[in-house]
C-alpha cells in the first residue's frame, strides 16, 4: 500500500517538475510547481514526518508560490522573446546542473561509505512535533536564535528595499475624524434678506 | 514499515475528502460539458472594451508594494509555524524554553515596530 502510494506520489512529483521548466507560460509553471510542494508534502506524510508535511503546505503552498506568482506578474515578460535566449543559457544551465549532480553523487557515496547510526534526539515524544518541540529551543538554543534573527533581517531588507513613500498622498486620519466636533464644521450665520455675508 | 501503517490509517479521513473534492470538482466539469448547449464562436473569447478593440495586453506590472506585503506575511507566517511545536511541548522543555521563545518573538517584535513605524503597513 505505501509503495503504492510512494510510486504514484513521486511520479507526480517528477512530473510536475518537468512541467515547471517545460511550461510556455510563467503561470503555468508557478502552478505546477504548487503540484509539486503539495504532493511533495504526501510524499513526507508517508514517511512519517506529517508536521513537516503540513509545515510545506502553509509556507511554500501558502506563500512562497504566491510570492513567485507575483514575481511573475511583476516581470511584466514577453514570453516569445524569453525563448530567443534559451540556447544563450544552455551552456550556464548545463554546467550548473552538472555541479549539482556531481555534488549529489559526491555525497550519495559518503552516504555509502560510512552511514550513521541513527539516533532518536527525543525519545520520549509522542508524535514528531513534540520530537521537534523537545529539542529546538532547549538544545538547539543558538540555531533557533539565529533563525530568528535572519527573520528580522529579511524583514528589514524587505522594507529598506521596496518601500517608498509617494508625495502628496491623502490619507484618512481616523482620530481626526471621529474627534471632530460640530463646533468646528458648521458655523451659523445670521444672514439678512438683501445682503450678503 | 508496519509501524507505520497506523499513522497512515489516520490519514484515510484526508484521503477519504480529497477522493469525494476530486470527484465532485470532475462532475461538475463532466456534467457542464455533456447538458450544455456548445456553440463556440471566436467572438465569444475576444477581449469587450466598449466596443472598441482591446488597447493593450491585460498583463501589466505590479506595484512592488504587494511584494512587501507578501514577505511581510511570510515572515509572519514562518514565526507562527515556530510556535506550533514550542505550544505543544511547554511542558517538558519547561521555563528556559518559554524564555528562549520569548527571545525570538522580542527579536521579531523589533522588527515589527520598525515595520510599523516605517509605514510599511499603510497603504497609500
Amino acid at each position: 500500500m505505501e509503495v503504492i502510494a510512494f510510486s504514484i506520489l513521486s511520479a507526480i512529483v517528477l512530473i510536475a517538475a518537468f512541467c515547471v521548466i517545460a511550461a510556455r507560460n510563467p503561470v503555468h509553471s508557478v502552478l505546477f510547481l504548487i503540484l509539486a510542494f503539495f504532493t511533495s508534502s504526501g510524499l513526507l506524510v508517508l514517511i512519517g514526518a506529517e508536521f513537516l508535511a503540513m509545515l510545506l503546505i502553509v509556507v511554500y503552498v501558502g506563500a512562497v508560490a504566491v510570492l513567485f506568482l507575483f514575481v511573475v506578474m511583476m516581470l511584466d515578460v514577453d514570453f516569445v522573446e524569453l525563448k530567443q535566449g534559451f540556447l544563450n543559457y544552455a551552456p550556464f544551465g548545463g554546467v550548473v546542473a552538472l555541479v549539482f549532480f556531481a555534488e549529489i553523487a559526491l555525497v550519495a557515496s559518503a552516504m555509502g561509505a560510512s552511514r550513521p547510526e541513527t539516533f532518536d534526539a527525543s525519545p520520549n515524544a509522542e508524535t514528531n512535533v513534540e520530537a521537534i518541540g523537545q529539542v529546538m529551543y532547549t538544545d538547539y538554543l543558538l540555531l533557533f536564535q539565529i533563525s530568528g534573527i535572519v527573520l528580522l533581517i529579511a524583514m528589514i531588507g524587505a522594507i529598506v528595499l521596496t518601500l517608498r513613500h509617494r508625495p502628496g498622498v491623502r490619507r484618512q486620519s481616523v482620530e481626526e475624524q471621529t474627534g471632530r466636533k460640530r463646533a468646528d464644521a458648521v458655523e451659523l450665520k445670521d444672514v439678512r434678506p438683501g445682503q450678503g455675508i | 514499515m508496519n509501524e507505520l501503517q497506523p499513522v497512515l490509517l489516520n490519514y484515510l479521513p484526508v484521503i477519504i475528502f480529497l477522493v469525494i473534492g476530486l470527484g465532485l470538482c470532475f462532475a461538475f466539469l463532466l456534467v457542464s460539458t455533456i447538458l450544455a448547449p456548445s456553440k463556440p464562436d471566436p467572438e465569444k473569447l475576444s477581449a469587450y472594451e466598449c466596443g472598441f478593440e482591446a488597447f493593450d495586453d491585460a498583463r501589466l506590472k505590479f506595484d512592488v508594494r504587494f511584494y512587501l506585503v507578501a514577505i511581510l506575511f511570510i515572515i509572519f507566517d514562518l514565526e507562527v509555524a515556530f510556535l506550533f511545536p514550542w505550544a505543544v511541548s511547554l511542558g517538558t522543555i519547561g521555563v528556559f524554553g518559554f524564555w528562549s521563545m520569548v527571545v525570538f518573538l522580542g527579536v521579531l517584535t523589533v522588527g515589527f515596530i520598525y515595520e510599523w513605524r516605517s509605514g510599511a503597513l499603510e497603504w497609500e
